[in-house]
């Protein structure tokens, strides 16, 4: 940590979670950026940049007039899922460059309520959408299937990640789905589209969150331990599904590295990993990616694995997408656990001595891939 | 060609009802949804490094030529991978259920997303496919693949 170093200094989910029929996109965001605010020990008259990326053209717009912003900075780049783990790699640039200094992240959509992430239109969806291909399950499950052909991995291999998840989601008072379950029954799920089932699949929740950046400076004057950003990478490696090469490797691949190095760390320095489970299989498949072992031999290193509490590699420890909350985008949550984690306020489920944490956004169709590594404050 | 099939919009209805999604616009690949309608899968081959790609634009995303020759594809190939839909999605395409979608290897070298005419028993990945079409409308007709 050095004296440029940006910091993350609050983090929070919306007031509730889950199927809120009485509430928009944005009053969550609201809601989730007033509580990581009030978590930083900061009020919103202590903002001048935002980033928000849902509802709509001009959302970081769209937002900051509904919550009563008026910033010098936004920033509202949309890139699936990972979207939010990308921001804190603009913001921290933002910040250090002086454009402006406390940057406010919010999110919030109501999945539940039948509100979509509008898609914009793409010229290569004529080629994809009049074959009924189901995006996103659809492409996941086409990746799922390449990667059990070439590789021989079965679906009770993916199935464990469902346990494993449910094992962090019953320390987590938050958490929508907690009760324990079975390989078995994660098989017996209905089919979805094959291979991919029911239980394979992150939940569909209503959800708020937000996180706030701001200098080392102004954040050792603050409520809560810092939490340093030390760097992050990115891989945009396609749009359409039918466009890359070898879809069981995904640019989790190349994010990965790049952010460790320039994190000047390695896997070995690693405390914790967040990454991104929208589906089983997707999450095999970034474990590979990420390093953690090599790719093909995903089924066979999560069947050996013991990935729950204290056990060889603390993964998903707030019971990520599958089994905490999915509003849509979970990159923001991935964020905000990791946060918790490394500030050693999880409770129950907090890992031991957690000094350095992987966060790995995924997005769309497997198209944006982003690590960022965060370290407890020195 | 300014704006897209009729059919292509009639069959994104329930998403533009929803919001979901806009149809767009593909004047560049005229020639290919022209072929389908002849029952042709007419492929863009850059003349000047021979590589076909797809999905159609005007110049060879590989050498960055603008010189594009149409040429009809032998209609055959492999599947590279495939899924299954079992449940209503997609409202558009419930009555097709089950069916299976696939990413097709073109034996010309090009990769298409489409979907397996017939049923989606014995799909598997690496099995031969070619090319048939399905009429949905005068104007429409989209390219399908079967097992061999």
């Amino acid at each position: 940590m050095s004296a440029d170093t940006i910091c993350i200094v609050g983090v929070a989910e919306s007031d509730e979670i889950g199927d809120l029929p009485n509430c928009s996109g944005l009053e969550l965001q609201t809601q989730a950026a007033r509580n990581a605010l009030a978590d930083a020990g900061l009020t919103k008259h202590d903002v001048d940049g935002v980033v928000a990326h849902t509802g709509g053209r001009m959302a970081a717009l769209n937002f900051s007039e509904y919550f009563g912003l008026v910033p010098k900075w936004l920033e509202e780049t949309f890139v699936g899922g990972a979207s939010n783990v990308s921001h804190m790699d603009t913001a921290a640039a933002a910040i250090r460059s002086g454009i402006c200094e406390t940057v406010l992240v919010a999110y919030g959509t109501t999945p539940r309520q039948g509100e979509y992430v509008t898609l914009t239109p793409e010229y290569a969806d004529d080629f994809e959408r009049p074959f009924g291909p189901c995006f996103p399950v659809g492409a996941y499950a086409l990746v799922a299937q390449r990667h059990m052909h070439q590789y021989g991995t079965t679906r009770a291999q993916f199935a464990k990640l469902v346990v494993e998840s449910r094992r962090w989601a019953a320390l987590n008072p938050k958490a929508i789905r907690r009760k324990p379950i079975t390989i078995e029954e994660v098989l017996a799920a209905p089919p979805v589209v094959e291979p991919i089932h029911r239980l394979d699949s992150c939940l569909v929740t209503d959800a708020g969150g937000a996180y706030v950046m701001t200098t080392l400076e102004r954040a050792r004057k603050l409520k809560k331990k810092p939490v340093a950003f030390l760097g992050a990478g990115h891989a945009y490696t396609h749009r359409s599904i039918a466009q890359k090469e070898d879809i069981t490797t995904s640019g989790a691949a190349i994010s990965a590295p790049r952010a460790l190095e320039r994190a000047g760390l390695t896997l070995d320095d690693i405390d914790v990993f967040e990454i991104y489970d929208a589906f089983t299989s997707q999450l095999l498949i970034m474990l590979e990616d990420v390093g953690l072992c090599k790719k093909g031999e995903g089924g066979a290193f999560v069947e050996r694995t013991d990935f729950g509490p204290g056990g060889d590699i603390p993964l998903n420890t707030s019971g990520g997408g599958l089994s905490y909350l999915h509003p849509g985008a979970f990159g923001m949550f991935l964020v905000i656990e990791a946060v918790r984690q490394l500030r050693g306020e999880c409770g129950d489920r907090q890992v031991r001595g957690a000094r350095h944490a992987l966060v790995h956004g995924n997005g769309g169709v497997y198209f944006s891939e982003v690590t960022a590594i965060l370290g407890a404050a020195a | 060609m300014s704006q897209p099939p009729k059919e292509l919009r009639t069959l994104y209805k329930s998403e533009l009802a929803a919001g979901v999604y806009q149809p767009t616009r593909s004047p560049e690949a005229k020639p290919f949804w022209d072929g389908c309608r002849e029952h042709r899968l007419m492929l863009p081959q850059c003349t000047a490094c021979k590589r076909f790609h797809f999905y159609p634009r005007a110049f060879c995303p590989y050498c960055d030529s603008r010189d594009i020759a149409w040429v009809q594809s032998a209609g055959t190939g492999s599947i590279y991978s495939f899924a299954v839909v079992r449940q209503k999605i997609e409202p558009a395409f419930a009555h097709l259920l089950p069916y299976a979608i696939a990413i097709v290897d073109v034996n010309e070298g090009v990769r298409m997303l489409s979907r397996i005419d017939g049923s989606p028993d014995g799909v598997a990945c690496g099995k031969a496919v070619c090319v048939t079409f399905e009429e949905l409308s005068p104007t429409l007709t989209l390219p399908l693949f079967r097992l061999s």
